[in-house]
């Protein structure tokens, strides 16, 4: 019974153009793999993810410096600015492996802030800004709006208003900031910024309130181009890379599911001999793999940067890839039992910060409505 | 394998391919001669023997090849035709065939002078493969075959079919079995259509009674038939090439035509047409990916999962389908008249009979709670179920 079903037709072409880079890893790039999967593993393994999520700032000055001295923070900054000019998709095969680890490091913060400064930084901006950032010296955040509020404004360059959820917000020297009037850089420690940290649902990425009071901004701290454009560059990297740090910690918590229903007996069997838990593992590896091709496919398009394919490629990832976290990180814990809803178990982890992040930049089915309007459906 | 070493058999393949063509028009030359010298040339299936339509090349190079023949313009449906035996036969043939036999049997299997068809499955025999109870009793040279197969792929038009047979009733079960090569003109095999669902007749059941098999007619040992069937069933589609769907074809295409066509604007229904429409994607990619790791030496999980992926994927989106049409989604247009599909002919398809005949997507090839078990042990390395047929004599399994 193998007849190929009659709505399967084989393809005669031999691939989209849009894709020209191989779904598939160079052996530079599993080094760097391997590479970042070992030092998070041994430096920031989860009892240090605990020690650092319980502390007032949830960031550890210590690693940041350490990272640093892996290049980490480097890798997206052009070489003339004193980064190690890698490409996207080097980045995304980094950040696989920090949501393996559930690394509380502002590395995303730190991505995005990249792209932006290279993107819509002045001359002097980037000469001034990227090679701190590169050396770990320097950490911008960047507030990318995801609620109705409205932006702060800025009148005769005086910002007033307030911007909530910004990621990395309570730790970063400078955060850029999309204004009535275009987007600017402001420095945290500024007279009339405050900064409160937000009791958040995922203790591995913190974030924060800023609000801001008649506070003065020069114009050689204006980005360029506009808000939105600024803003929407910032989601759309934050976006990949985020799509990839859910599949690797996806892979982290079905392996996690995987180890336990190998060696926790019921009935006298290890539970992942019966079909019931087999089957839902089964499935999530096929969840996990599908989510992994569009993860890999979005980094190599935005490292191309082939914007039409772009408004096709982040859509999909951040829907599916976000979705399927979520889902892996939930069935972990049902996959455990009572001890994956203990504090003491590291599920919780995991699965608090799939489901921060599937909200980070709007929802699953925001991105969809938003590839519905790109496909014409 | 090193970049040199690559490129120097592109090359010597590309050479291949150009006299190929030059030789023998896709544009002027009927399809069977084309195949013929398309084997000829080694070019039928690059990863078998030369002399046996091969070149001796990894499989990587079958898409190459399929590729540049499609760009081309060659006709290669007999590769989509006689699937049976160009995706699995041919493999199973090289691998346990004599060498005379490979001779008789490849060329015309390729040109489709000769249809295949695989005799596995029996009614009592579905997902459990090695309970089959179909006997080969031998008396001398010959074998007498009784018994009786089902969900027969083009046994109504095969020359030949591959036959497992339970040989030894008194082994355990995957021990006591035995590969034949089944003239299917011989006395007492009758073939059926067997009618499903959507009326048409892609299958059939073969009876077979007192049919007398030719001991040189076996592959592999006497009670190695397990072993020799696997080879069949491991190369299931590898011929084939490996070919990637383009964006937004099969059955979400449908899916599309029908939102469009009946003017949809229902953002709950948009919601769940874009979410399949990224698993389409998501499938898509995945087997793009698992050729790229194929291609590069680095296979992975995400070469296992486009079995169960693609049935349950294509049942959603054909149901969903379903719901777009509305009330046209209760006809069946061209009704339900019993027919048998022809040689070379593709039936009409419709998005009501893509619906149903995605039922057996995920029964046909392994069904997806076999997949899941084989995803789960196989892949995953999880502990399989207690056997009850474990280490006991195939005669005295309940069933």
């Amino acid at each position: 019974m193998t007849m190929p079903p009659p709505n399967h037709r084989v393809a005669t072409e031999a691939r989209p153009s849009s894709t020209i880079q191989s779904l598939t890893l160079t052996d530079e790039q599993r080094a760097l793999r391997d590479i970042a999967r070992s030092f998070l593993r041994d430096r920031v393994g989860t009892d240090e993810v605990r020690r650092i999520m319980a502390t007032d700032s949830g960031h550890d000055p210590a690693h940041w410096a350490a990272v640093a001295g892996m290049g980490w923070q480097a890798m997206a900054i052009p070489e003339e600015h004193g980064g190690a000019g890698y490409s996207w998709t080097e980045v995304a095969v980094l950040f696989e492996e920090v949501g393996r680890a559930v690394a509380p490091l502002p590395l995303l913060s730190t991505a995005m802030a990249t792209a932006v400064l290279v993107d819509h930084g002045t001359d002097d901006q980037r000469a001034t800004h990227l090679p701190r950032i590169s050396a770990g010296d320097l950490l911008v955040a960047v507030a990318v709006p995801v609620d109705d509020a409205p932006a702060p404004t800025l009148v005769d360059g005086r910002l007033s208003g307030t911007v909530r959820h910004v990621v990395d917000g309570a730790v970063a020297d400078l955060v850029v900031i999309a204004t009535s009037d275009g987007a600017v850089l402001v420095a945290t420690d500024r007279t009339g910024v405050s900064v409160t940290p937000m009791d958040v649902l995922d203790l591995t990425r913190p974030q924060a309130e800023l609000a801001f009071d008649d506070v003065e901004v020069a114009d050689a701290d204006r980005l360029a181009g506009s808000a939105d454009d600024v803003v929407e560059r910032a989601r759309i990297v934050g976006a990949v890379l985020l799509a990839n740090e859910q599949v690797g910690l996806a892979a982290a918590v079905h392996e996690m599911g995987v180890d336990y229903a190998t060696t926790r007996k019921q009935f006298g069997r290890a539970i992942g001999s019966f079909q019931a838990i087999k089957h839902l593992l089964a499935d999530n590896l096929v969840a996990l793999e599908a989510a992994r091709s569009l993860a890999w496919h979005a980094a190599r398009v935005l490292a191309d940067d082939d914007v039409e394919e772009l408004g096709i490629a982040v859509p999909m990832a951040a829907s599916r890839c976000n979705e399927t976290a979520a889902k892996l990180a939930a069935d972990n814990i049902q996959v455990h039992g009572g001890i994956g809803f203990t504090w003491e178990h590291d599920a919780h982890l995991y699965f608090k910060r799939a489901s921060s992040s599937r909200l980070l930049f709007h929802t699953p089915s925001w991105w969809r409505a938003r590839l519905a309007r790109t496909l014409d459906l | 394998m090193s970049q040199a070493t690559s490129n120097d058999v592109r090359t010597r393949l590309d050479f291949a391919i150009d006299r190929l063509l030059a030789d023998h028009p896709p544009a002027t030359t009927e399809p069977a001669a084309f195949w013929g010298a398309q084997f000829d040339a080694g070019l039928a299936w690059v990863h078998h023997p030369e002399a046996r339509g091969g070149l001796g090349l990894s499989p990587r190079w079958l898409t190459h090849v399929r590729e540049r023949l499609a760009t081309a313009g060659a006709d290669q449906s007999n590769v989509r035709f006689n699937i049976i035996g160009i995706g699995m036969g041919a493999a199973t043939l090289v691998a346990h065939a004599p060498d005379a036999m490979q001779d008789r049997m490849l060329r015309p299997m390729f040109t489709m002078e000769e249809v295949w068809c695989q005799m596995f499955s029996e009614p009592g025999a579905g997902s459990d493969l090695a309970d089959l109870a179909t006997s080969a009793v031998r008396e001398g040279d010959v074998w007498i075959v009784n018994g009786q197969k089902v969900w027969t792929t083009l046994a109504h038009i095969s020359r030949w079919g591959m036959l497992v047979t339970r040989s030894d009733p008194d082994a355990v079960k995957h021990r006591g079995l035995t590969y034949f090569i089944l003239d299917m003109q011989a006395d007492g095999v009758e073939v059926r259509p067997l009618h499903q669902i959507t009326a048409e007749a892609e299958f059939n059941e073969v009876y077979l009674d007192d049919v007398h098999v030719p001991d040189d007619m076996r592959l592999g040992e006497v009670g190695a038939g397990w072993s020799v069937a696997m080879t069949t069933l491991m190369n299931e589609r590898v011929a084939i090439g490996g070919g990637v769907p383009p964006r937004g074809s099969g059955a979400i295409a449908d899916a599309v035509a029908a939102w469009t066509n009946h003017g949809h604007d229902d953002p709950v229904l948009r919601d769940h047409l874009v979410e399949l429409w990224i698993e389409a994607e998501a499938l898509r990619l995945t087997s793009q990916r698992a050729a790229d790791a194929r291609t590069a030496g680095t296979p992975g999980p995400e070469g296992s999962t486009a079995k169960l992926h693609w049935a349950e994927l294509n049942k959603d989106v054909t149901t969903f389908t379903m719901d777009l049409l509305g009330a046209d989604g209760m006809l069946y247009p061209g009704g339900y008249d019993l027919h048998a599909p022809e040689m070379g002919v593709q039936p009409a398809q419709t998005p009501q009979k893509a619906f149903l005949r995605a039922r057996a997507n995920s029964i046909e090839g392994g069904t997806s709670q076999i997949m899941k078990n084989i995803l789960g042990e196989r892949v995953l390395g999880l502990p399989g179920e207690p056997r009850v047929d474990k280490d006991v004599p195939w005669r005295e399994v309940p069933r």
